[in-house]
């Protein structure tokens, strides 16, 4: 891991920065954007994952490529299990 | 194979002796930790993979099920938890610079906002006890029924939302127990002394923990808490 | 090779220390291997037990041995015991243990603890499933297919199930170790490249063991709060899909297959290498097409349920990707293969066993493209053309690598030779009687004797005949190699460091090794497999 120390002003500033995140979420959920709430959830929830993921975790600042890759491929392997599930449940009604 | 005395003397009784030096033995830790996480972010996604099918399915009884489900408890958690991942960060950052208070501090604090989001999850699940929301032989949904006649909820498919809550929010709470539990023993040896700039190793890695159940929770709030709640 | 003074053993890992506690309590990855090789030699015979009562009740067309409920815990309790308790362990437990360290040059793995523990949790899992047996057993087939393992079966899922999940856990923290060990602990000098091809084929089942295996844990878990609190999630009849079970177990399941293949594939390219004295040919290829087998195992799965009812076109998709997934495996053949031209061969135990993995692996790999062509797979699914297939890959393949790795290694991990004439017999026994058993079964599927039946139509019986005779010569092949390794740990030749010539860092050292592995750390300049500098034995270490 980084040997990179952090200062505690920036932790304190990714922390505003998440619970703002967290009341716009359950604000905008209140207003209808038709599909695309989901979205804009999920968007939102990536965003500050990423925030948690980049800084809390050090990603950002590591020297080690090893560590991304892994992050990277857990997350293509999930998102292998539920693209292909769905091109199963997708397709199950066309003719 | 021994180490020459020279190597001895220069690292402390924590280094152990299949490793060459305390670096490795670090790079190990956290790569053996960010492995171990990867296999959570599959285990946690069998149940994303069983969601995202039903919510497609049945995307009415998952917005009943959603709705009642208590918003400003599910914010305030997911607020709780962002806080006690800020005390986890800056515990790394104490323990980097050798403030063994601070350090013990932060952990305890970070505790305390565990067991905080742990115990409105168990007022959450009460809530759903009283109201015959968890599957099982007294399930009962004639509530959300009467309540939203123009979804026209199959309870059948409604216990199936529910099954899914309760999995999720009951494996992630599980994970919250276990990360408690282990802060519990940071803390001690944290109060002990016995992490230094040198070695900080188990708050690292405690900490890569703490924030993926933390992220876990990210993504559950929304998609458990959130479905169509402006109509 | 040199003479080893027989008057003062040399402290190794064998001798260093005695008593129980110093084995229970070992994190030395040579006897923690060794205590893997102790349990799942026990449930090899535990699933070959349940394999021995059906292959006798099908000796006749009525099923007059046992009772058709019987029958049912049958099969199902000797795929799950074969499968979760024997194969998937086997090499990477056993062997992987013992030779990962040695191979790159560490003391021990990364976790020696977490390795411990990982036995631990394997046997735990064992005492599970050894108390599932005892109490009624599972009848839901190995794959415990809902909706009946959740609402129908009176038997002990839940309790099967649990064992498993925790096995998963064992399985999983040994991946975990290999992949952190691989990475951050080879000796200096060491470069990728340089890797013997066995710790490529490990490094890519432990990916699999890490990615893969968590979903299984989830979805036995899914089961088990289904079954034990009513809930209907894969219950159709209360809006469930039994599919979503079946989609979420073989995003497992057939990656697992490969968990069981690859280090068989592992012990094939060192045995291989060393008796033909022969760099492997194509060390790329073959390392590369380990890390594209572990990927595109996971883009498969759905060809087990191609007549489940998914979607035509994902059926589709799924059979393309299958007849993908064939090429790394076949280009690791072809390089085996040219590896021998020209090669000087010998015809060693080991070697043996290699030449049947290469026959019977490929006959596996080829009946397994007849299945992914949509068209094929719907005349012979659930029919015993499937069960040949499977055997042909997991015994003829995986149990023949383990067999074979188990004789190559057997003077690095006892320090004594086995008697050779004895494990050429065993081989040629288990390579008999192993086609005997499965050749005559793709016949009985192409001609449509369903799989999983207890009874069937008379004109099925001398196939199953031929079949069931088949397996009682495998079983002799079977116990040859225990009694005449567990006779050469106290009368067989003391083995020199060497006995094969082989390549190496394991061979570098002491058989048996001492504790921390190595005198002195070694220090790597040569590259993998570099036969051309060293001498052939003068003659290959044999007891005869």
């Amino acid at each position: 891991m980084s040997e990179h120390i952090m200062s505690s002003k920036f932790y304190y500033a990714i922390w505003i920065a998440l619970l703002c995140l967290t009341v716009i979420t359950a604000a905008v959920s209140f207003v209808d954007l038709g599909p695309f709430n989901a979205v804009v959830a999920l968007v939102i929830a990536t965003f500050k994952a990423l925030l948690v993921v980049l800084f809390f975790m050090h990603v950002k600042y590591t020297s080690e490529k090893l560590t991304k890759i892994v992050i990277v491929a857990a997350i293509f392997w999930l998102f292998l299990l539920l693209a292909l599930s769905m091109a199963d449940y997708a397709t199950r009604l066309w003719t | 194979m021994s180490d020459s005395p020279i190597a001895v003397e220069q690292h402390g009784p924590e280094l152990l002796h299949h490793f060459v030096d305390a670096e490795q033995q670090r790079d190990a830790a956290a790569l053996g930790m960010w492995l171990f996480l990867a296999t959570e972010i599959m285990f946690f996604g069998g149940m994303f993979c069983a969601y995202l099918i039903y919510r497609f399915w049945y995307f009415n009884e998952f917005a009943a099920g959603s709705r009642s489900l208590d918003i400003w408890l599910g914010t305030i958690n997911t607020a709780v938890l962002i806080c006690s991942s800020l005390t986890v960060a800056l515990g790394v950052r104490a323990a980097q610079m050798g403030k063994r208070k601070v350090l013990v501090v932060l952990l305890l604090l970070t505790i305390v906002f565990g067991f905080a989001f742990l115990g409105i999850k168990g007022v959450e699940w009460y809530d759903k006890y009283k109201e015959h929301h968890i599957p099982g032989n007294s399930f009962n949904v004639d509530d959300l029924v009467r309540d939203y006649p123009q979804l026209h909820i199959d309870p059948r498919h409604e216990q199936i939302y529910f099954s899914l809550y309760f999995a999720m929010t009951g494996l992630h709470a599980l994970h919250m127990i276990i990360g408690v539990g282990l802060f519990v023993f940071l803390t001690y040896y944290a109060w002990k002394g016995r992490y230094t700039p040198k070695y900080y190793t188990p708050v690292e890695i405690g900490g890569l923990y703490w924030h993926f159940v933390d992220i876990v929770w990210i993504y559950l709030f929304p998609l458990l808490y959130l479905i169509d709640r402006h109509r | 090779m040199a003479t080893v003074a027989v008057t003062a053993e040399r402290e190794n890992y064998l001798n260093q220390e005695y008593g129980i506690r110093s084995w229970l309590l070992t994190t030395d990855h040579k006897r923690i291997a060794l205590l893997y090789l102790a349990s799942i030699t026990f449930f090899f015979f535990v699933g070959g037990f349940f394999a021995l009562l059906i292959r006798l009740e099908l000796l006749t067309p009525a099923g007059d041995l046992v009772q058709a409920d019987t029958y049912n815990k049958l099969f199902s309790m000797h795929g799950q015991v074969m499968i979760f308790f024997f194969l998937i362990p086997s090499i990477p437990a056993v062997l992987g243990n013992f030779l990962v360290p040695l191979m790159i040059g560490a003391k021990d793995l990364a976790f020696p603890r977490i390795n411990l523990l990982s036995w631990y949790l394997y046997i735990i899992a064992g005492v599970v499933y050894v108390h599932c047996i005892l109490t009624g057993g599972v009848d839901t087939g190995w794959t415990f297919y809902t909706p009946f393992s959740t609402a129908f079966s009176n038997t002990r899922v839940i309790e099967a199930g649990i064992a498993i999940f925790i096995a998963g856990f064992s399985s999983i923290l040994t991946g975990l170790n290999f992949v952190v060990t691989i990475h951050r602990m080879r000796a200096p000098g060491m470069t990728w490249s340089r890797l013997p091809l066995f710790i490529w084929a490990h490094y890519a089942t432990s990916i699999i063991q890490l990615l893969g295996t968590p979903v299984l844990a989830i979805t036995l878990l899914l089961v088990v709060f289904e079954r034990a609190f009513n809930l209907g999630i894969f219950d159709p009849t209360r809006g469930g899909d039994p599919l979503l079970f079946q989609h979420l177990f073989w995003f497992y399941s057939h990656p697992a297959v490969y968990i069981m293949i690859l280090p068989a594939m592992a012990v094939e390219s060192e045995v291989v290498a060393c008796f033909t004295r022969k760099r492997i040919f194509g060390y790329n290829f073959v390392a590369m097409s380990s890390i594209a087998i572990a990927v595109f195992g996971f883009l498969v799965w759905a060809h087990h349920m191609f007549v489940a009812g998914i979607s035509l076109y994902s059926a589709l998709i799924f059979s393309i990707l299958s007849y993908l997934v064939a090429v790394p495996s076949a280009i690791k053949v072809f390089n085996w293969t040219a590896t021998m031209y020209k090669g000087s061969i010998s015809f060693t135990t080991p070697m043996l066993y290699a030449f049947g993995f290469i026959g019977l692996f490929t006959m596996g790999g080829l009946t397994g493209l007849f299945l992914s062509a949509l068209g094929i797979d719907v005349h012979v699914h659930d029919t015993y053309f499937v069960i040949a297939h499977f055997h042909y890959i997991m015994v003829g393949g995986a149990v023949m690598g383990y067999l074979g790795g188990l004789h190559f290694w057997w003077p690095k991990i006892s320090g004594r030779i086995y008697p050779e004439g004895w494990g050429r017999l065993a081989a040629l026994l288990v390579f008999a009687g192993f086609n005997l058993t499965f050749f005559p079964q793709f016949i009985l599927g192409y001609m449509g004797m369903p799989r999983r039946y207890w009874q069937y139509p008379p004109e099925f019986q001398v196939l199953n005949v031929l079949s069931t005779a088949g397996s009682t010569i495998l079983a002799v092949g079977y116990v040859l190699p225990m009694i005449y390794f567990l006779w050469s740990m106290r009368y067989g030749k003391i083995a020199p460091d060497n006995p094969w010539g082989a390549a190496g860092l394991e061979w570098k050292t002491t058989s048996p090794p001492p504790s921390f592995n190595f005198e002195e750390a070694p220090e790597v300049t040569w590259e993998a497999y570099n036969y051309e500098e060293i001498p052939a034995p003068a003659e290959v270490s044999v007891e005869r």
